[in-house]
């Protein structure tokens, strides 16, 4: 067998722009021998890929989603050569990553993880929600023909009975610059629920958006589903939270930072 | 008012009182007479002049009809006739003879309640003619018989009177045996016909008599009178006193079912929905009130008029000008005219009421089995399905490249019109395949695109299509992964047992399994398929199935729309020669999915789900089917051996010989591919004194050692790599 003498670090770029990239990850990147990114697993708003590249002095290969599935290039290449891969939020809460570790681990590329912020707990920070009362998150896919998943529902009915917060992450459609917003989520969540003639979810329960996190002007949102559905929050990407029961620390933070109509807070401090 | 303008009148006063109204179907072996026959009664009932039918061939008025002398279109006729005083209204359709215009008897028989078999009295009952018994009784469509060309009995065969009878006898036998085979089991022994109660009659169309015994009764004539008669060559004063009209139509208002009696039994094998909604009670009861329900079973291209619709109203009526659906299409249509057929005029009137048969225009959605209804989401009539299947391929290229779009329009505008045609259209390659029920459906296709169209076509020689099936079961289950390796799916396949290769063959099993889910199970138990298998089916493509055997896998049903999508691509198109397959049965055994929806979408779900059929069949001793047709050869002794020189060349097995003085009779079973330019070759061989017809029977695996060669070829062809790929391709 041939010796490997490369490796594979995957590097978390963080939430927003090339800022959150850690000090580490700078390093790493200046210390690899070729560097790739994929972005179709989510998006950095306002990445400048070419300011970027002169930034680290060196090309950035982007890779399309069937590159990063098929991995063959990557892998082949970090056989003999160290190689960074820039992913966005922190590495490895998408499957694929760890799906591209295990098979570098199996051609024996060490793998190293140079870890990032994440909206999976800036979400619930930006928010004031408490991260230990999340349940299980779920996706909402764009509907496709013969694909109509109603799932996330069943998810998000299901965090609701236990009191639980869900994450509803937003379909991306990198190949076609497609990016789900939070009101078509929302028409979504709604158009599931008559699907499925269940009222666990209807335009009277509370939901939080998040827009543009990590951004310098991001939105957030919290108030009844058919006060949000008609709002425009601006560019991608957007993030929704269906919370479940709230502390009142958690409705106070929703009261200050994103805007709950006081009416609605009240009613909320009184359950 | 000249008469025929009378009857037309008549004809709309009749419409909408159903016990004095017949939709009928004259169906027979090619050149038995039905044309003929169905002119003559025409003419007498006055719809035109009685010099002309049986000459002019009114229901023939195709260019192409008139030049080969046969039928090609199934056309429709309505007429008015007075029985005991009563006048009664008869919409009859003619229908094609020669097996490659099959489609047409197929989906005439849904459009009419009764039919007359013709039966020639020289020849007997034929290979069509059996099929044609087949074809009516599977729409539970009453039949009666009629025994034509008995002038030739006695003219040119000179025969006695007493070897006339028992040659009746031995036809009546036959057509009852064949009655009796496909019979469906509530008509039993009710349906078969006899020479006493007057359900059969004979005569000569082309001399404009018949007879029966009713009729001989009322009339005081004998047997023997109409045999010296015809030995006089007096058939005039036969016309005169026994015309052929007053005894079929009459024989017709006796025996075959009006309407409103047929469609209470013929409703709810031919429509699936709810029996209880006002559209089934309005078909049930053949109520013109009802909601609206029209099934299409031709489209005519008429030069000025465009696309016409011609179907048989179950229920409601369809107004000019009407907003219509067709159902499974989400846009209005908006009826332009509403007509009753006279041969080949359509005369225009306002509406046409439930239980006659219409030909509207203007609703451009409409194709030959489709059903028009008057509000969306409509449960459509179950599909016509044609016992044989286009088994002939032509590719056809424009000779002018400039040509192109119009060619695809044309190509799918003909396969619209004739559903027995079957084009595929491929942009990218811009090879267009027509394919067929044999070597003559194609060339009059090909000709009418060329005149009717006027289209300058270059055609490729005709090929056969074949189809692709499993031998055994998948040893070991097949693995498929999504192009993320987030989701696996796990596939058998096996040979699909022999009776549910046939049940859904005589589409005994509801296309929608979905919806029908608890009828499917039945049918299938009973069939013998295990309960669990039986209870998973989710989809049917042709003659093949897929079923989920898994338990409790969360999510499943989430892919399963996004599965039977990717079986019907696989079966559209097979792993071996990307033929369509036949007789295979996917089962889902198992399948492991991403926790989150947006990792198992179309783009994953579907390649993996592909991957484990194509895999699994390419495990399971994947084969070539070909396919062949039964071959009927009539030859005068001392031509045998030219005859039989002929089918030994063409790999064929004999399995009948049997004589009939000095003819020869010939059953044999041959592939199609073979039989190409059979008819030129045996014409030469024998200066045309041999008699032979066909008729397609299915597919059969392909020799073994044939095998390889062919598939290189099918896949040179399609511009794939010679050898079809290993397991491990799929394995990805
Ligand atoms: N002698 C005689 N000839 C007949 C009789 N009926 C029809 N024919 C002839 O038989 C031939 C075929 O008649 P058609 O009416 O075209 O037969 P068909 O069944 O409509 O034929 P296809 O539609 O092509 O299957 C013609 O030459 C007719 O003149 C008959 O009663 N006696
Ligand atoms: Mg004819």
């Amino acid at each position: 067998m041939t010796q490997t003498i490369g490796s594979l670090t995957f590097i978390g770029l963080g939430l927003y722009g090339t800022h959150d990239l850690s000090l580490r990850g700078l390093h790493e990147l200046h210390e690899s021998e070729a560097v790739y990114a994929e972005f179709y697993t989510s998006r950095l708003g306002s990445f400048d890929h070419h300011a970027f590249e002169q930034q680290i002095g060196k090309p950035i290969t982007i890779l399309s989603r069937a590159q990063t599935e098929g991995a063959d290039e990557i892998l082949a290449a970090a056989r003999t050569k160290h190689i960074a891969l820039l992913v966005c939020g922190d590495p490895m809460t998408a499957t694929t990553h760890v799906d591209l570790r295990l098979r570098a681990a199996k051609a024996g590329i060490p793998t190293r993880i140079i870890h990032a912020s994440s909206i999976l707990t800036a979400a619930p920070g930006i928010l004031g929600l408490q991260t230990y009362k999340f349940g299980r998150s779920t996706t909402l896919a764009f509907p496709q023909k013969n694909f109509f998943p109603t799932s996330p529902y069943d998810v998000i009915a299901a965090n609701l009975k236990s009191g639980l917060h869900t994450l509803v992450f937003l379909d991306i459609q990198a190949e076609n610059n497609r990016y789900m917003t939070a009101t078509e989520g929302l028409r979504l969540i709604l158009e599931m629920g008559q699907h499925l003639n269940d009222t666990a979810i209807t335009d009277d329960t509370l939901a939080c958006v998040v827009a543009r996190a990590g951004s310098e002007n991001p939105i957030v949102a919290a108030d009844r589903i058919k006060a949000l559905v008609n709002r425009d929050f601006g560019p991608a990407l957007h993030i929704l939270v269906i919370p479940g029961t709230l502390h009142f620390i958690e409705v106070d933070a929703l009261t200050a930072f994103a805007g709950l109509p006081p009416d609605l807070g009240r009613l909320l401090h009184k359950l | 008012m000249g008469r025929k303008e009378e009857n037309i009148a008549k004809a709309k006063d009749l419409m909408n009182k159903l016990p004095y109204i017949r939709n009928i179907g004259i169906a027979a072996h090619i050149d038995h007479g039905k044309t003929t026959f169905s002119d003559n009664l025409i003419a007498g009932c006055g719809m035109m002049s009685e010099e002309l039918a049986g000459k002019q061939l009114v229901l023939d008025y195709d260019e192409q009809e008139q030049a080969r002398g046969i039928t090609i279109n199934a056309a429709s006729a309505s007429m008015v006739h007075t029985y005991q005083n009563k006048q009664y209204l008869i919409n009859l359709i003619d229908t094609p003879g020669h097996v490659d215009f099959g489609g047409d008897v197929t989906r005439a028989m849904r459009a009419v309640d009764g039919c007359i078999i013709l039966v020639c009295a020289v020849e007997g009952a034929m290979p069509q003619t059996e099929t044609v018994i087949r074809q009516a009784l599977r729409e539970k469509v009453k039949p009666i018989l009629f025994i034509n060309k008995v002038d030739r009995l006695i003219n040119e065969l000179r025969l006695s009177p007493e070897e006339m009878q028992q040659r009746f006898v031995k036809i009546i036998a036959k057509v009852n045996e064949l009655l009796a085979r496909f019979m469906p089991e509530e008509f039993k022994d009710k349906w078969s016909v006899k020479v006493e109660d007057g359900s059969v009659a004979f005569g000569s169309a082309f001399n404009n008599w018949a007879i029966s015994a009713p009729y001989m009764k009322q009339s005081g004539l004998s047997f023997k009178d109409i045999y010296d008669c015809c030995q006089k060559n007096d058939q005039k004063s036969l016309a005169k006193k026994s015309p052929i009209h007053e005894v079929i139509l009459s024989m017709v208002i006796t025996h075959l079912p009006s309407p409103d009696i047929a469609q209470r039994y013929r409703i709810p094998h031919i429509w699936h929905g709810d029996l209880e909604s006002p559209l089934g009670k309005a078909m049930l009861n053949t109520d013109e009130k009802g909601p609206l329900g029209l099934m299409i079973t031709k489209i005519i291209l008429d030069p000025h008029a465009g696309e016409v619709a011609v179907g048989r109203m179950y229920g409601g009526k369809i107004i000019r000008g009407q907003e219509v659906y067709v159902a499974g299409m989400p846009n209005k249509n908006r009826v332009q005219q509403v007509n009753v057929m006279v041969g080949a005029d359509r005369i225009p009137v306002e509406w046409v009421s439930a239980g006659n048969i219409a030909a509207v225009t203007g609703v451009r959605d409409a194709i030959s089995g489709c059903t028009i209804v008057d509000s969306p989401d409509i449960e459509p009539f179950e599909r016509i399905v044609h016992i044989s299947e286009p088994v002939v391929t032509v590719a056809v290229e424009a000779k002018n490249t400039k040509d192109l779009p119009k060619l695809v329009e044309v190509l799918r505008m003909i396969s619209k019109a004739d559903p027995s045609i079957q084009v595929q259209i491929n942009q990218e390659t811009g090879e267009n395949l027509m394919s067929g029920m044999g070597e003559l459906h194609l060339e009059i296709t090909e000709y009418r695109i060329r005149n009717d169209h006027k289209l300058d076509i270059v055609c490729s020689e005709p090929i056969v299509v074949y189809r692709e099936t499993v031998l055994k079961t998948t040893p070991q289950k097949f693995e498929g992964k999504s192009p993320n390796k987030h989701n696996r799916f796990y596939v058998i396949v096996e040979p699909l047992p022999e009776g549910v290769v046939k049940a859904l063959y005589n589409n005994e099993i509801p296309d929608n399994v979905k919806k029908f889910k608890k009828e499917a199970i039945k049918i299938l138990t009973d069939l013998g398929m295990e309960k669990d298998v039986a209870k998973g089916v989710f989809g049917i493509h042709g003659l093949n199935m897929i079923t989920d055997v898994t338990k409790g896998i969360q999510y499943l049903f989430e892919t399963r729309d996004l599965i039977k999508e990717a079986f019907d691509e696989v079966m559209r198109s097979g792993p071996i020669a990307n033929e369509p397959s036949q007789g295979v049965l996917v089962k889902l055994v198992d399948a492991k999915l991403h926790e989150d929806a947006i990792h198992r979408g179309p783009a994953q779900v579907i390649p993996a789900a592909r991957n484990a059929i194509n895999g699994a069949i390419v495990c399971s001793d994947p084969t070539l089917l070909e396919p062949i047709q039964r071959v009927f050869i009539s030859t005068p002794q001392e031509l045998m051996g030219e005859a039989s020189r002929e089918l030994n060349s063409r790999r064929s097995e004999v399995k009948d010989m049997t004589t009939e003085g000095d003819l020869v009779n010939i059953d044999a079973l041959a592939p199609v591919a073979e039989m190409f330019g059979f008819a030129s070759a045996i014409r030469s061989a024998t200066g045309g004194r041999v008699l032979w017809n066909t008729e397609n029977r299915g597919f059969v695996p392909l020799p073994r050692q044939m095998q390889a060669d062919v598939i290189h070829k099918i896949r040179e062809r399609k511009g794939l790599k010679p050898d079809p790929y290993p397991p491990e391709y799929y394995m990805g």
